[in-house]
């Protein structure tokens, strides 16, 4: 049990270093990242002022350890465009993406989980082919749209929701609903596809043969099983959350990452580009590693046989 | 239980031919209704895109300043001159959606193709030679599984900048992980089967056991993930196009016109949601597309399935 | 005496793509109270449908009971349970049939407890709070032969071994002191040491608490020592009936002569009999196509036309004793009036 947290949490620092590595290089993909960051119409003295400044005229190595030892430090790099570090802006936007993928991420699990176990359970019924048509939906549904037509209806036409922005508490709402579409549609197809392989199960058999109602075999020998499948599942749509809330944070005017790496990809703003990138890859690997952690808790078979 | 199963006749052993291979398709095309509707409408995607010309009423990129912002037909001061109406600078929509077409097929097209080519080789190298080449491929392949794909496509395309060749070179290269994980994954699963290991014992060669045996069950399970993978590419391309980071502005894309939609939102609404109902139109027809084609190509899932 | 299920007529049918497999084609027979009865058959005979059939236990879709009666009578009641509802049946199921399945590693819920998989049928059936479900199982366990009953209770069906996990399944399917107790092939998956002692486990159950029990298996070798009447099953028919003893000596359906001369046997000295063994030459009934015949008459050395026109009836042939056969092998030819 020990070793393997071990060798997950090394994995996971590799993981860390090679993301450091390929935001390292990106920027430098077309060659010296000056011509990224400065107009090209700016005269040559003020790009050299700019590469001087950056540092850009050093060797890779050396640009590349620095840019490694300001991360150890905490020290992400400045914003171009804000003009302060990078780091401050991430973290002073980091609970606005955070509330807006929790809220999107339960959303999804509770409406999915109950369609996907209920019509899972009664395949052909009502709530079967509805979970059926949210799967294929959720996926078929980009939710940039999906976004605009909410705001189309439930703002601009019956006026319950605010369109943009963080201020009132029923704010989240709608870009909430939009972002966790697609996680619903993928959690009730899931939901569904595990629950009628486990009804198929023996031990689903027994519990009948024991003569537990429907609604209890459902809620404790189908779910259990079932959530065992989803944990990761989840994990995973939870790291699609936030790294995918560009476009709904954008659309919303959602004061979180999503938005700020909007606003730094518009105004060329690499440096915090590249710090917001770390940063997401940075959280979809630790929580990674923490469902790999809670799956070695929560699945008594791993729990004892390693 | 077992009464269920049918006994086995020996005329499940009889020849199997092309002819009687392309009827059992056709049958398998008749009993899946989701399947059937998926491949006419690929069909006529596919045809829209390759005629759209000499399908689309007027000309895609004509501006007319008289008749902008007209409403679909059969809404008050729309005409059958524009059935979807016109956009800000008097662009007819039907024609902008049936070029459209094009541009989200060419990348999803030639971005699967790219994606798959290198996934589908470094996964085969990563499988078959194993040892220290498959640690290494694997690692690259997991570091850019580990930053969220979306992050990762929009920072490299504001790297690259907007033309056509860039954005299917991204989607190209940044979707290659997940073809090389799931080769990787199907070459160790077919190595492990007992007729490759009796191959093996028989001595038949490297090439043979390549072109003989896992190529062949590879097929498959690449081509629908590349059904699923073209409508991803559709999707994020539709989303780089609507945050402006996709092919240039004059570029009739559905996601431009959804960008540009956007911003008319609450007085011309139409503008942004037939792009939308394009892409979901496109998503729909390659998911039901690709469930079909999983359960025709992949002979574990077609007794089940059925 | 009474019997306590008596079924009559059964037939059940799965409509799966390929077509509808008649899996149980008219079945008849009693059950009586506390006795063991033996339900013997190869794969596709049917006699797990028939046990599922009867408490509704068939997976549906595709199956369906589609014909018959199964009366349950105890004290004054008697009731069809083909009659009832699922809500009603689910009742009946565990609270008054019990089972046991073959496979103790795929039939216990790998998430749960085993304490909690049999307390959970005394609270739903029995009304007991979790404390005196808890206290019972406990008890329950001891009785199975499971020791450290108390910590037992917490484990998790993979700490234990197989013919553990059958005593646990054992103990689930008596949890509620059912009248009937339904062993699907409950040793084949176990190792011969363990057989032996899973099948006492059961005895020593039966005889404490006065059950009856249905023992299914493919093995006519395990029934002797056990049943107290035979079923034979062939093709979803029952093609033969009898006491034990009666079965044994003198079978009457072709289709139990041949099985009976396919075991191997051990004489008094150990030593095994010199006498070849006779396997039945031919493949099973097709199952998708209506049974209008004998559904053996294709393997049968003594077929006749009749045999291949009709589907022959339990014949009543001795005491208790009725064979589905129109050729009477004891006098050489067809029987009376065929």
């Amino acid at each position: 049990m020990q070793r393997y947290l071990l060798t997950r949490v090394v994995q996971s620092l590799f993981l860390l270093l090679g993301v450091l590595i390929v935001v390292f290089f990106l920027v430098r993909l077309t060659g010296d990242p000056t011509s990224l960051m400065v107009a090209k119409e700016a005269p040559a003295e003020q790009r050299e002022a700019f590469r001087e400044a950056m540092g850009f005229n050093r060797p890779l190595i050396v640009q590349f350890l620095d840019f490694g030892a300001g991360i150890l430090r905490g020290d992400f790099g400045d914003s171009l465009h804000f003009r302060q570090p990078a780091l401050e802006l991430i973290l002073e936007r980091l609970p606005a993406t955070f509330y807006l993928a929790t809220v999107a991420l339960l959303l999804a699990i509770v409406i999915a989980i109950t369609i996907g176990i209920i019509g899972g359970s009664n395949p052909g019924s009502a709530i079967d082919s509805l979970g059926r048509a949210l799967g294929l939906f959720g996926q078929t549904i980009p939710n940039f749209w999906l976004a605009l037509i909410l705001i189309l209806i439930f703002a601009v036409n019956l006026g319950w929701f605010p369109s943009f922005g963080r201020d009132t508490s029923i704010s989240v709402v709608l870009p909430a609903v939009a972002l966790g579409f697609g996680s619903m549609g993928q959690l009730v197809r899931l939901t569904r596809s595990a629950v009628l392989e486990i009804r198929n199960e023996d031990y689903i058999r027994t519990a009948r043969s024991k003569g537990i109602s429907q609604f209890k075999i459902g809620a404790r020998h189908v779910f259990r099983n079932a959530s065992l499948a989803l944990v990761s599942v989840i994990s995973i749509q939870y790291s699609y959350l936030l790294g995918g809330s560009i476009y709904i944070e954008t659309i919303f005017s959602w004061p979180g990452l999503g938005n700020l790496l909007q606003q730094a990809v518009d105004g060329r703003d690499f440096p915090l580009v590249q710090a917001i990138a770390f940063f997401i890859s940075f959280f979809v690997i630790a929580l990674t590693l923490l469902t790999d952690v809670a799956y070695a808790l929560i699945d008594p078979r791993i729990r004892y046989s390693s | 239980m077992t009464a269920a199963t049918p006994q086995v006749g020996f005329d499940e052993f009889e020849e199997q031919t092309w002819q009687k291979r392309l009827a059992y398709v056709g049958r398998l095309l008749q009993r899946d209704r989701g399947g059937m509707l998926g491949f006419i409408l690929f069909i006529l995607i596919v045809l829209t895109a390759i005629f759209a010309p000499v399908i689309a009423p007027h000309d895609p990129l004509k501006q007319n300043l008289r008749a902008a912002k007209q409403p679909p037909a059969w809404q008050e001061g729309g005409s059958w001159e524009q059935p979807l109406g016109t956009d800000t600078l008097g662009r007819d929509m039907l024609s902008r959606i049936i070029f459209g077409t094009r541009v989200s097929l060419t990348v999803g097209f030639f971005g699967v193709l790219i994606a798959g080519t290198l996934g589908m080789v470094s996964g085969l190298v990563a499988g078959y030679v194993g040892g220290r080449v498959d640690g290494a491929i694997m690692g690259v392949v997991n570091i850019f599984l580990a930053i969220p794909y979306l992050v990762f496509v929009v920072v490299v395309a504001a790297i690259l900048g907007r033309n056509l060749l860039n954005v299917i070179l991204i989607f190209g290269i940044t979707d290659s992980p997940i073809f090389a994980r799931v080769t990787r994954g199907e070459v160790l699963r077919i190595r492990e089967s007992g007729y490759v290991e009796s191959a093996v014992s028989a001595g038949a060669s490297t090439g043979r056991i390549l072109f003989d045996h896992i190529l062949p069950n590879l097929i498959g399970p690449l081509i629908t993930l590349a059904t699923f993978e073209m409508s991803a590419m559709i999707f994020y391309e539709a989303g780089l196009s609507f945050l402006g980071l996709s092919v240039p502005p004059s570029v009739p894309s559905w996601g431009n016109m959804l960008q540009v939609g956007r911003q008319y939102l609450t007085i011309y609404p139409w503008i942004a949601t037939w792009p939308g109902v394009a892409i979901a139109i496109t998503a729909l027809t390659f998911n039901l597309l690709g469930d079909w084609l999983r359960d025709v190509l992949d002979p574990r899932l077609r007794r089940s399935r059925k | 005496m009474e019997p306590i299920l008596q079924v009559r007529d059964m037939v059940t049918r799965f409509y799966s793509v390929d077509g509808v497999v008649h899996a149980i084609n008219g079945v008849n027979f009693d059950l009586y109270e506390g006795e063991t009865l033996a339900v013997v058959g190869e794969s596709g005979s049917g006699k797990s449908v028939t046990m599922m059939s009867i408490v509704n236990l068939i997976p549906q879709p595709p199956g369906k009971v589609e014909g018959g009666q199964a009366i349950f009578s105890y004290g004054e009641m008697a009731q069809d349970l083909l009659q009832l509802s699922e809500d009603e049946i689910r009742h009946v199921r565990g609270g008054q049939i019990g089972f046991i399945f073959q496979d103790p590693i795929s039939s216990l819920n790998p998430t749960m407890t085993i304490g909690s998989q049999i307390a959970e049928s005394m609270t739903e059936h029995l009304g007991f709070s979790a404390s005196e479900a808890r206290s019972k199982t406990v008890e329950l366990l001891r009785n199975v032969g499971i020791p450290d009953s108390e910590r037992r209770f917490n484990a998790y069906p993979h700490h234990f071994s197989g013919g553990m996990r059958q005593r646990v399944m054992i103990a689930i399917a008596v949890a509620c002191r059912p009248k009937i107790v339904i062993a699907d092939e409950p040793t084949t998956a176990l190792d011969v040491t363990v057989q032996a002692q899973i099948v006492d486990l059961v005895k020593r159950l039966q005889e404490q608490m006065g059950v009856a029990v249905v023992w299914i298996t493919h093995d006519l070798g395990v029934v002797a020592g056990l049943a107290d009447r035979v079923l034979v099953m062939y093709g979803g028919t029952v093609v033969e009936s009898a006491p034990v003893d009666n079965l044994y000596e003198d079978p009457r359906h072709p289709y139990t002569i041949g099985l009976l001369k396919a075991i191997p046997r051990l004489d008094a000295t150990g030593e095994a009999e010199t006498e070849e063994l006779e396997v039945i030459e031919g493949v099973p009934p097709d199952l998708y196509q209506e049974l209008t015949l004998c559904p053996f008459a294709p393997r049968c050395g003594y077929a006749f036309d009749r045999c291949w026109a009709e589907v022959p009836p339990l014949i009543e042939v001795g005491v208790q004793h009725g064979a589905a056969c129109f050729y009477d092998v004891e006098r050489g030819g067809p029987r009376n009036g065929s």
